[in-house]
């Protein structure tokens, strides 16, 4: 314990010696399988960052000693589990969140418990996480669940994983099961599509490659776990995706100002960009950036402002201010992944709601097209989808709102499914594709006005024609007299006669 | 344009306190006059600029609370034109209740618990924002941003609903209310640095100045009013100290601190190895004593 708090020291002065610096948020989320041991792994990161008071440390050694599973040693567990539930059960049922900071990052951590059971509790975590650290014991290697963590983290954007092998004092701390495993693993995530993949070899007991890098693993030659996390750049892209914001708030405090109020959801914002409000389609240029700070020239993704625009055009809470030139999909239909977190299963064809950034609007869920194995990523045949099991459906919205692919933007192309009887949060939904409302049957008026243009410009022609050829004004006016009337109504009857052939019609 | 942590955690706080205004019948901020609060309002403020925060706010009296605290929320209410609102438990009062005579958890369960149900059901109020943050106490660790409750106000922990993204669900059950913690991913430490950027006001207690206070076993108890007992033998002294959370005055314990602004209080933060909570005598009464209160209804 006095070497913690030793460390803690140490890390707290470094800490104030750099206050000055501005630092960053990575938010990122820990899995393991029981007895991997993730709570000592994040118990250690937050006792060598000086986050845990003396008074918790010490009420945490006087626990261990009684109820401990480390014969009497620390047992982080104890300091992590927070709901009473957990303690009796010794296992971690929800999503705790943790914080600690060094002077070169402040750090979220989402600790998602590792059960199949609690797959919804992950996703939580996984929802808004940039990075995972996925942890396994040198000894076992890569599990069933560790395939399934990395499959869900990855389904959920996140782009960076690191693996840390963990006990590898077990394992005589030595390259061979390290390798061993990390090939495996590389084997498995090479195919799903992330960014950056890092294996550390650890011993969370021990300290070992967690806050420094250790001597006794002289193989290793990269950095140990917490200066990874403080240097991986994960500032998404976000900024450089088309602009958007779904508006929240409609600011109407006096005549003289009304503002649409929300969190950049994407791309970045100047004074006189062009805008497109959908799903309604009205173009209007950015006024003002308004914050009670004062205005701004631009903000970017993961601001809250308030635009106010040059034009008075109807706005309301759960449209969407889009980049003019690169517009959301307008859909009154989605393809999407859905992660069923429900007790009670799908019922294919009942309306849900279904709400996108600030827009809720009825649906209803087709029975799913098919399944996605959590634990392979294999596709699979399914009827229905109960409790934590993932679905490709196609779900049809009562009018349309503005999305993205969720693959393109986290923010909009992220969906929830809820119970309107029960008011249950009861799927989350990945946007895949949006599928833009049917363009719509031409009316009637719409095909004759299609015949009078036509005709128009077709008898000029004739009549210039007839009287090139015939050189008589009167015989070519005759012509082009009898022709006009006689087409228009041809046209009419041709063009209602192909509304109704669907031969070479695009499907969407 | 870079961004800094505060900036990310003011952003989505804001965002919170959007969506839940927007999203439900009638809001209510929770306001208890401490550093949390007074960081909490700021934010709804900034929310709703240049409009007027578009609820009320609430303070639950235990009438035990320190007469700096009261003169600084009236203040506050003057100078910034919010709607406040008191409410005061009168059947506790009658029956005289105080943590002197029946005991911090007594006190705080009919003054507080059961206070601010009255209150809730009285203005029919179905989401009450306030100041919890996730680092304070490890049940909270484990509460969503938007927190259910029964129509009895209870709490039910192993039945809560995943919170994916910034989507948060607002719909509620007949009789269910809604507790709202846009604090939720701030630390204790960030808290004081946002209120040292944005020079936030906050009561002078937080700041070292000599005070008279009596040593007990939950720590130094200021003497703020003549209801406090003095046992004999016990002395009355004049020392300097400051409060890292400020509740009921016979329930909090002062620390000695020399810090008397902000950033010196910020300094002393990083060098403490104490929690903020350490102070208060309600967390200690029985083991998992916050997440059995919070089953019960406090906030």
């Amino acid at each position: 314990m006095s070497h913690l708090t030793a460390l803690a020291a140490t890390s707290a002065v470094a800490e104030t010696a750099s206050r000055s610096v501005s630092a960053s948020i990575l938010r990122f989320i820990t899995c393991g399988s029981v007895d991997d041991g993730k709570s000592t792994l994040i118990g250690r990161l937050l006792t060598e960052t000086g986050s845990v008071p003396d008074d918790q440390l010490d009420a945490l050694a006087s626990d261990s000693r009684r109820f401990g599973t480390q014969d009497g040693a620390v047992d982080y567990a104890l300091l992590l589990d927070g709901l009473a539930a957990e303690r009796e059960q010794g296992i971690t049922i929800d999503v705790a969140y943790r914080y600690f900071a060094t002077p070169r990052r402040s750090f979220i951590v989402a600790d998602a418990p590792g059960h199949k059971q609690y797959t919804r509790n992950m996703a939580t975590g996984a929802s808004t996480s940039d990075l995972a650290v996925l942890l396994v014991d040198a000894r076992r290697g890569v599990l069933t669940q560790t395939r399934r963590h990395a499959l869900i983290a990855s389904m959920l954007g996140i782009r960076h994983v690191v693996l840390a092998v963990n006990k590898m004092d077990l394992v005589g701390l030595v390259r061979g099961p390290f390798a061993a495993i990390e090939a495996d693993f590389r084997r498995f995530a090479d195919g799903l599509g992330v960014e950056t993949i890092a294996c550390i070899p650890i011993s969370a007991k021990r300290g070992l490659n967690v806050a420094v890098r250790s001597a006794e693993m002289p193989w290793y030659h990269g950095p140990s776990l917490l200066s990874y996390l403080e240097e991986i750049e994960t500032e998404e892209a976000d900024a450089a995706l088309p602009f958007r914001l779904p508006v929240q708030w409609v600011n109407r405090p006096s005549q003289d100002f009304r503002g649409y109020a929300g969190l950049i959801a994407a791309g970045t914002v100047r004074v006189g960009d062009r805008l497109l409000v959908q799903p309604a389609g009205l173009a209007a240029s950015v006024a003002r950036i308004v914050t009670a700070d004062g205005d701004l020239p631009e903000a970017v993704a993961g601001d809250s402002v308030t635009l106010v625009l040059d034009d008075e055009i109807d706005v309301s809470r759960g449209d969407v201010l889009a980049a003019a030139r690169h517009p959301a999909t307008v859909a009154d239909a989605v393809d999407a992944s859905v992660l069923w977190v429900s007790e009670r299963p799908l019922q294919p064809g009942q309306t849900y709601l279904l709400k996108s950034g600030a827009a809720t609007v009825s649906a209803r869920v087709d029975a799913p097209e098919e399944g996605i194995d959590v634990e392979t990523g294999a596709h699979t045949r399914i009827d229905g989808l109960t409790l934590n099991e993932i679905g490709r459906v196609r779900v049809r919205l009562d009018r349309p709102i503005a999305v993205d692919p969720y693959a393109t933007s986290r923010q909009t192309g992220g969906f929830v499914l809820i119970d309107r009887v029960t008011n249950e949060t009861v799927a989350m939904g990945l946007v895949e594709r949006a599928v833009a409302p049917r363009r719509a049957h031409e009316m009637p008026w719409r095909s004759l006005a299609k015949a009078l243009s036509w005709r128009t410009t077709g008898t000029i022609v004739t009549v210039i024609l007839a009287y090139l050829f015939t050189g008589k004004a009167d015989i070519a006016a005759a012509i082009g007299g009898v022709e006009v009337v006689l087409k228009i109504g041809l046209f009419y009857l041709h063009e209602r006669a192909w509304a109704h052939i669907r031969f070479g019609r695009s499907k969407a | 344009m870079t961004r800094d942590h505060l900036d990310r955690l003011e952003a989505e706080s804001i965002h919170i306190f959007r969506e839940v205004a927007a999203e439900c019948d009638k809001p209510v901020l929770l306001y208890s006059i401490g550093k949390d609060s007074a960081v909490l309002l700021h934010l709804a403020r900034k929310a709703f600029f240049p409009g007027r925060l578009p609820f009320p706010l609430l303070h639950v009296d235990t009438t035990w609370k320190f007469r700096e605290m009261i003169a600084f929320r009236d203040r506050i209410a003057r100078e910034t034109g919010v709607d406040l609102l008191v409410h005061i438990n009168q059947e506790g009062l009658e029956l005289g209740i105080s943590p002197i005579t029946h005991g911090s958890r007594v006190h705080t369960d009919i003054m507080k618990t059961v206070a601010l149900k009255q209150a809730l059901d009285r203005y029919g109020f179905d989401a009450a924002f306030g100041g919890a943050r996730r680092d304070e106490e490890k049940s909270r660790a484990k509460e969503r941003v938007l927190s259910f409750r029964s129509e009895q106000h209870r709490w039910d922990p192993k039945n809560q609903r995943p919170e994916f993204w910034r989507l948060y669900n607002t719909r509620k059950n007949k009789g269910e209310s809604i507790r709202v913690f846009p604090l939720s991913n701030w630390t204790e430490l960030d808290v004081w640095q946002y209120i040292e950027r944005e020079d936030i006001p906050v009561v002078p207690l937080y700041f070292a100045a000599p005070r008279p206070v009596v040593q007990r076993e939950a720590g130094l108890i200021m003497v703020d009013d003549e209801r406090l007992p003095i046992a004999p033998g016990e002395q009355v002294q004049t020392r300097i100290v400051r409060f890292r959370t400020l509740g009921c005055y016979p329930l909090s314990g002062a620390i000695e601190s020399t810090a008397t602004d902000v950033a010196e209080i910020i300094a002393e933060l990083r060098a403490s190895r104490m929690s903020e909570r350490q102070g208060r005598a309600i967390d200690y009464d029985s083991g998992a004593s916050m997440e059995q209160k919070k089953v019960e209804g406090y906030f």
